[in-house]
């Protein structure tokens, strides 16, 4: 099982048990330009992903985020 | 917050931002209680939040939106001013809209298709008219001060920009507060200097506030933008990096590094025969040239598109 990342469009899926810190980096994106919402509720970076489970990332930097 | 080696839980973070905007008020001197206060809203997460905060904080706080008729296949100021306005009307609270089509003429896009000023981008005419704008309302109303949301990462990459091509001027006149001029310069503030862009963001998501998550289509690509995110690779090895910048930045020009704005020119300003807003040149300002110019070249436009 996988847990999906979504950022506007973008969709990645990591493998569960990754803290979200470590999930953003691997999809290859930076920490500092997103936060991490869990069934709308922000998350901290520490979290560790659930399996199955969907992340929703809001981009912080004005005029978006690029790979 | 690893920058701070701080973590708060929501309740803890929604005082937080607050106590430390008043702290950087105070601090940088910015605003008493009693002055009125004009926040430059675009309906985006970080200038809802500053006025959410200066609300909350008990300041007299009115809002300024500027319609710049940008659209963008998303119906990007339309959406903009719907969320500021949306906002103002929750909470209360008395905001102040120009819409630069109805007062110069023409749309923001428009007006750059119209100029060499804008002829690769229209975000060249948009600083310039959302500038006099902001400087014209905040004057001719009799505002003490016009607070914008810039952030710490906003801060930093202007400064990484300017440091980069050593615009001395540029780097003179950068800080939480560039006083007010006799001549007509509104004194201009930024609460949120020395918050990063994902404190405000954090803050606008837990608050809740509805802000417009789609920033202004014109931004893509923008050099500002590619900056911000070469100093956020840097600030994941070093957290604290972007602060750090900021901060040593605004220690070493208080030490007297940078020459000060007489000495860089910025203080030989002149009133524009035009609009009579300071500028650095004598004659018209930018603002008033531009424009002019859009009118002229849209003038014989319309006359063609009434003869069919």
């Amino acid at each position: 099982m996988t847990v999906r990342l979504t950022l506007r469009e973008h969709e990645y899926d990591v493998r569960a048990g990754m803290t979200v810190r470590d999930a953003i980096l691997h999809v290859g994106l930076q920490p500092e330009s997103v936060l991490a919402t869990r069934e709308g509720e922000l998350i901290t970076e520490d979290e560790i992903l659930r399996e199955g489970e969907k992340i929703k990332l809001v981009a912080v930097i004005s005029g978006g985020v690029k790979r | 917050m690893r920058q701070h080696k701080l973590a708060l839980c929501r309740e803890h973070y929604l005082e937080w931002i607050p106590e430390q905007t008043e702290r950087f008020i105070e601090k940088y001197q910015m605003f008493q209680r009693g002055d009125r206060i004009l926040v430059a809203v675009s309906g985006g997460k970080d200038s809802l939040s500053l006025w959410d905060v200066l609300h909350r904080l008990g300041y007299e706080a009115d809002g300024l939106y500027i319609g710049l008729g940008i659209d963008g296949g998303v119906g990007y100021s339309a959406e903009s001013q719907r969320k500021a306005e949306s906002f103002a009307a929750e909470h209360g609270l008395r905001l102040i809209v120009v819409d630069v089509a109805e007062v110069e003429g023409a749309t923001i896009p428009e007006a750059a298709n119209l100029t060499r000023r804008g002829k690769d981008k229209p975000c060249s005419v948009c600083g310039l008219t959302k500038r006099h704008v902001m400087n014209r309302v905040a004057r001719d109303s009799g505002y003490d001060v016009l607070a914008t949301g810039h952030n710490l990462d906003d801060e930093a990459a202007v400064l990484f920009g300017n440091t980069l091509s050593w615009s001395v001027g540029y780097l003179a006149r950068q800080g939480p507060v560039l006083e007010a001029s006799a001549r007509g310069l509104a004194r201009k503030v930024k609460p949120f200097c020395r918050f990063y862009e994902r404190e405000t963001a954090a803050y606008a998501l837990l608050r809740p506030i509805d802000y417009i998550y789609d920033e202004c289509p014109h931004a893509v690509g923008a050099k500002s933008i590619h900056y911000k995110e070469v100093l956020n690779r840097m600030e994941a090895e070093r957290p604290g990096l972007k602060l750090s910048f900021y901060l040593s930045f605004l220690e070493a020009k208080a030490q007297g590094i940078l020459p000060s704005s007489s000495q860089t020119g910025s203080a030989d300003l002149h009133p524009c025969e035009t609009c009579g807003q300071p500028t650095s040149a004598p004659g018209q300002c930018a603002f008033c040239r531009t424009w002019d110019q859009v009118r002229a070249r849209r003038a014989p436009m319309a006359e063609s598109a009434a003869r069919r």
